[in-house]
């Protein structure tokens, strides 16, 4: 799910994410909150109508900014007290808050607002961020008064602890909510402790409802996950390296902003058939970078391309019941040799019986 | 590319060509009766041997290359057509009209896929030779020609030499050498550098090494005298050049106007200029705030008045819809698209009416429209008119005003551009206060479309002799 952050796809139409194959994307209750406001967006006939999306949109909490905005932000059990660097002015997020915000939004997909605390951090704060999430997660079904239109998911905390994590899995999962997110991850911790807690939890989450790994976006990360038992996945990365000059591949990433490509008159990807493959060259991307926007943009199409290509390639491989052999085939493509293939990769892989040569 | 089966047209069609009486030495029979397959490079020689006078006939083969027929002069106006335009001879150009601006080969803010979505985009494109100059070696590596690397190989494509948003500072040009601004900094062309660089980019049409360094203040007459006697120089120059370039044969020579606010120096760069086998005409230096407004409309009309009516007129650094409509007047046939671009880039999306034939009911929306535009500069907002550009025009509305934050309905009522179609003032506004690159694609979108909507409505006023309500339309939003 590519993530739309204010309301826009960071320089790309609504038209061509559509057309890129894009069914649902993100926006930022927080961001969004703050502007233009969950009012006028109301007025707007809600975010879909905003944008002019006509496909599905999932709103994170505010949550996540919780962490990323952490100098600003102060956390009770009444919610979080924020100061808007915009203009200085404190703002209280609350569990009800946030999910009547996100009700004006709109969105198809909701998300709980967790106490969310970075996985680095160790101590009795992370029992303490689980346990709230908890109390949070009722407060937030409780307000949400839009139940037939808007889902609401709940986000399993725990941190980095088995135990923690354990016990959040064993309550939410007694709330009757339509699906869960796997939160509190993807924030620089050790893989090999991230893959554990992702598995972890996959085994206790239902069955029959999906599971969205919040904030997970490289590609092999991706691949392990869904071999996981994930389903949901979003990341800034695809977009945000796009804008920085990087465009993804299956075999890695090519930084175009940088000299070695000045005279590479190849696409980016010979067989990726993105607008942007079909008709510019690495070399016309690397020029264009230098000085303007449109180098950006062509690369947002790409990557995105690129990550909603390889989910796809997922699927049918699942369908097709071959997705071990596309395992195999993706980390022969990226790594090259089985050397360079990482060994908390190998790990999960074969914790859920998938060999790599 | 063969021309072989060219040049036996090129004997039928020579004989239609205007004639004027230094044309009539190019009625001679050409020796060869080619049906063999020969490359340009080797043409151009045989030609050359054939004919004697090499310059004239290849003169003739550019101007059979391009044709321009005018169905219709009014008041000035000349509504016409450009066509066997591009590298197929296929591409047509309506007169007056506008080329695409680009910066380093792409429409700013603009994929592919964005400019297909804007309706009426010129068939011509403007590359700038200053964000493209960088690029000389990577060109000749890759060898298939500009409009093929920047994605755009169906399209023409017109080479000028400065971008028009970064005028150049004074005082760098000489007798040999023209100084261009690329991303780099300064570079000095020399002729045979800047055909050089011709053959690498390989454009339909050629803006000529010239020196316009007339704009900044008072020029003497000297200095108006130099900007002709070395552009002249480097179009000869040039030319010679050009007819020992294979790459370069199918392209068109455009040849710059000098002579900076004196009269006589103007004429005499306009008929010197007229003598060379030029495709067209570039009035040069006309852009800025220097020279005063009756001069230069004056000094246009006497330029052009020297001009062959057969060969389109081009003006650099005109952009508004009252100056675009003045240049008309005096015989200017092609413009830029720059404006649009400035437009953008200050936040605003073009609303001025140019529809001259309102329907009564419409009358009183488009009415608000003009006034909307009006206001602008008289909301109370300090922190707002603070931020704007001063060089907002009345052609336009500044959408970061508070005022837009709740306005649901499109930029510009009726409207089909894709922004107004899909979005509203309130979102462009949003997008605009949070910094998004999506505010740029989309007033760009928009500026674009309604620019060349503009004129589109210039050649039906000229067509359906409505010209005076257009420019009393115009005028009046002109403020």
């Amino acid at each position: 799910m590519p993530v739309g952050t204010q309301g826009t796809m960071k320089g790309i139409t609504a038209r061509q994410l559509e057309a890129l194959g894009c069914r649902i994307c993100l926006g930022n209750t927080y961001h969004l909150g703050m502007r233009p406001g969950p009012e006028l967006i109301k007025q707007a006939n809600g975010l879909h109508g905003f944008m002019n999306w006509p496909q599905s949109l999932l709103t994170d909490s505010g949550g996540f900014q919780m962490v990323s905005l952490v100098e600003l932000s102060e956390v009770t059990e009444e919610g979080v007290r924020f100061r808007s660097p915009y203009d200085g002015e404190e703002i209280l997020l609350t569990p009800e808050k946030s999910i009547k915000i996100q009700n004006a939004l709109g969105s198809d997909i909701m998300m709980q607002l967790d106490d969310v605390v970075s996985s680095t951090v160790r101590g009795p704060r992370v029992e303490e961020a689980m346990y709230r999430s908890i109390r949070w997660l009722d407060r937030c079904i409780a307000a949400n008064s839009k139940p037939d239109q808007q889902n609401l998911f709940a986000i399993v905390q725990g941190g980095l602890d088995p135990a923690l994590r354990t016990k959040c899995l064993e309550e939410m999962t007694q709330r009757d909510v339509p699906g869960f997110a796997i939160g509190g991850l993807s924030g620089g911790e050790a893989k090999d402790r991230f893959w554990r807690m992702v598995t972890l939890s996959t085994d206790r989450l239902p069955r029959g409802k999906p599971r969205y790994l919040m904030g997970v976006g490289y590609a092999t990360d991706l691949v392990v996950c869904v071999a996981l038992g994930c389903d949901m996945f979003d990341c800034v990365f695809p977009t945000r390296t796009a804008r920085f000059g990087s465009a993804l591949v299956p075999w890695g990433s090519l930084p175009v902003k940088n000299k070695q490509f000045a005279k590479d008159f190849r696409p980016i990807d010979e067989n990726c058939d993105c607008p942007t493959c079909r008709r510019y060259s690495r070399a016309f991307l690397h020029a264009l970078f230098r000085s303007e926007t449109a180098a950006m943009h062509l690369l947002t199409v790409h990557n995105i391309a690129y990550q909603l290509n390889l989910m796809r390639s997922i699927r049918e491989s699942i369908v097709e019941q071959r997705f071990p052999q596309f395992v195999r085939d993706f980390m022969r493509t990226m790594y090259g040799s089985r050397e360079r293939y990482p060994p908390w990769a190998m790990e999960a892989l074969a914790s859920v019986n998938i060999t790599l040569e | 590319m063969h021309r072989a089966g060219r040049v036996a047209s090129l004997w039928q069609r020579r004989s239609r060509l205007y004639p004027r009486s230094r044309d009539r030495d190019l009625l001679r029979p050409p020796v060869m009766t080619c049906r063999v397959l020969i490359g340009p490079g080797k043409r151009a020689a045989y030609v050359r041997e054939a004919a004697g006078a090499s310059q004239d006939l290849h003169a003739a083969c550019q101007l059979t290359s391009m044709k321009l027929s005018l169905s219709k002069v009014v008041s000035g106006c000349r509504l016409g057509t450009l066509t066997n335009l591009g590298k197929n001879g296929v591409q047509t150009m309506e007169l007056p009209g506008c080329l695409l601006y680009t910066k380093t080969g792409s429409p700013p803010h603009l994929t592919h896929d964005t400019l297909q979505a804007i309706k009426g985009v010129p068939a011509v494109v403007q590359l700038t030779l200053s964000t493209l100059v960088e690029l000389h070696e990577v060109l000749e590596e890759y060898k298939e020609g500009i409009g093929k690397f920047i994605g755009m190989p169906e399209s023409v494509l017109y080479c000028s030499l400065h971008d028009p948003g970064s005028p150049c500072p004074s005082g760098y040009n000489n007798n040999k050498t023209v100084s261009i601004w690329g991303y780099g900094g300064r570079m000095e062309m020399t002729g045979s550098k800047f055909m050089s660089m011709q053959r690498a980019l390989q454009p339909d049409w050629i803006q000529c090494l010239s020196d316009g360094d007339t704009i900044s203040g008072e020029t003497s007459r000297k200095r108006a005298k130099k900007s002709v006697d070395r552009s002249l120089s480097f179009l000869d120059e040039c030319l010679q050049l050009q007819e020992k370039s294979p790459e370069l044969q199918g392209s068109v020579m455009v040849g710059v106007i000098e002579g900076g606010d004196m009269l006589e120096e103007r004429l005499r760069s306009a008929r010197e200029t007229a003598k060379r086998p030029v495709g067209g005409f570039l009035l040069d230096g006309f852009q800025g705030q220097a020279m005063a407004k009756e001069t230069k409309l004056k000094l246009m009309a006497s330029v052009t008045a020297e001009l062959p009516e057969d060969k389109p007129r081009l003006i650099h650094g005109i952009g508004k819809p009252d100056e675009v409509l003045e240049c008309i007047e005096r015989g200017v046939d092609v413009f830029e698209s720059f404006y649009p671009y400035q437009v953008t880039e200050r936040g605003c999306a073009l609303s001025f009416s140019y529809d001259y034939n309102p329907d009564p009911e419409a009358a009183v929306i488009k009415q608000n429209g003009i006034q909307d535009a009006g206001k602008n500069g008289t909301e109370k907002d300090i922190n707002e008119t603070s931020k704007a550009d001063p060089e907002i025009t009345s052609f336009e509305i500044f959408l970061k005003e508070k005022r837009y934050r709740d306005d649901f309905g499109p930029l510009v009522h009726g409207c089909t551009c894709y922004c107004c179609q899909n979005h509203s003032r309130a979102y462009v506004h949003h997008l605009l206060v949070t910094n998004e690159l999506l505010a740029g694609v989309l007033l760009m979108m928009h500026n674009f479309q309604h620019y060349f909507s503009f004129f589109h409505s210039i050649r039906d006023a000229l067509r359906d002799d409505r010209l005076d309500q257009l420019k009393e339309l115009i005028f009046r939003q002109a403020l």
